[in-house]
């Protein structure tokens, strides 16, 4: 069976996918976050560095994968906006922006309720916390310059510019803690393997799962959004707010 | 409760309560602004969209 790729890439065919697959992953997300906590509370051992504490890392470390993560695939749509000037990529990202700002807030939240108690500060001036800060400026001043431009399709074009000019500072988080003398400690996992407790990591990874299935769900459903709006004089808008 | 013993030493962490509960509530509160405020913007572009298109087609 061949998948007409070029169907969905309409707007209108996309619509009916995104209506249809968001429950799944939402409820998926669900499933995978009541797996993820039970791994998190009563399978993972108590740390012998850390104690107890550590176990904000089945947040915080899910969390900040995702604010970058989702800032490339945001960046991405806005690169693929403005070479072809396809519509439903710039919506995309649109759809994309407060979903990873959300992210970005909790793995700045849950660093400083990790920090104060391993490091005695809710928050220093180091590269990696600092990178982080200026991704989540990033993210809001994106929202915020396609709050702004009126018209959909010039406000496109700049948030995309703005997108794709901030992705430089993704490396530079990622990279932070190799390249300067950082508080914040490396990773944890390196494409070499890993140095955590292989039980600590199936939670983590459970966790981060359940995020991104939780981001596909809530991307879904904002996209429809934009998209009724952006199409609301077309034909097949019309007929779905008649039956809506 | 498993490793736990008791839920009063489950909510007390090992003395790092408020920090473990703190991030876990906070990323619990902002999963759920986030759902409540789409469910809400939701309704309200679909109410809106077609005031609209009935008042344009009049």
């Amino acid at each position: 069976m061949s998948i007409n790729w070029y169907k969905y890439s309409a707007p209108a065919t996309f619509y009916g996918l995104a209506v249809r697959l968001a429950p799944w992953f939402g409820g998926a997300a669900a499933i995978l976050t009541v797996i993820g906590l039970y791994l998190s509370f009563f399978v993972a051992p108590t740390d012998f560095q850390q104690g107890e504490a550590y176990r904000v890392i089945f947040i915080h470390v899910p969390a900040a994968w995702m604010s970058m993560f989702i800032y490339l695939v945001m960046a991405a749509w806005a690169a693929v906006g403005l070479a072809f000037n396809t519509r439903l990529s710039f919506m995309m990202a649109r759809a994309l922006a407060p979903t990873g700002a959300m992210f970005t807030f909790v793995a700045l939240w849950t660093g400083a309720f990790w920090g104060k108690p391993m490091w005695g500060a809710w928050w220093v001036w180091d590269a990696r916390l600092t990178s982080e800060l200026i991704l989540l400026f990033l993210y809001v001043g994106i929202m915020a310059l396609w709050a702004a431009i009126d018209d959909p399709r010039r406000g496109d074009k700049a948030g995309a510019l703005l997108a794709l000019i901030g992705a430089i500072n993704v490396p530079i988080i990622y990279f932070s803690v190799k390249w300067w003398n950082t508080l914040h400690q490396g990773s944890s996992i390196k494409p070499s393997g890993t140095s955590m407790d292989e039980v600590m990591l199936a939670g983590m990874v459970v966790m981060a799962i359940a995020a991104w299935f939780y981001t596909i769900a809530v991307v879904f459903v904002r996209v429809r959004r934009i998209i009724l709006e952006r199409e609301r004089h077309t034909e097949w808008v019309k007929h779905v707010l008649e039956g809506a | 409760m498993m490793e736990w013993g008791s839920w009063s030493a489950f909510w007390a962490m090992g003395g790092y309560g408020l920090y473990v509960w703190g991030s876990f509530a906070m990323t619990a509160l902002a999963i759920a602004v986030e759902v409540v405020q789409l469910r809400q913007a939701g309704r309200q572009t679909l109410q809106q969209l077609k005031r609209l298109n009935k008042w344009e087609s009049e």
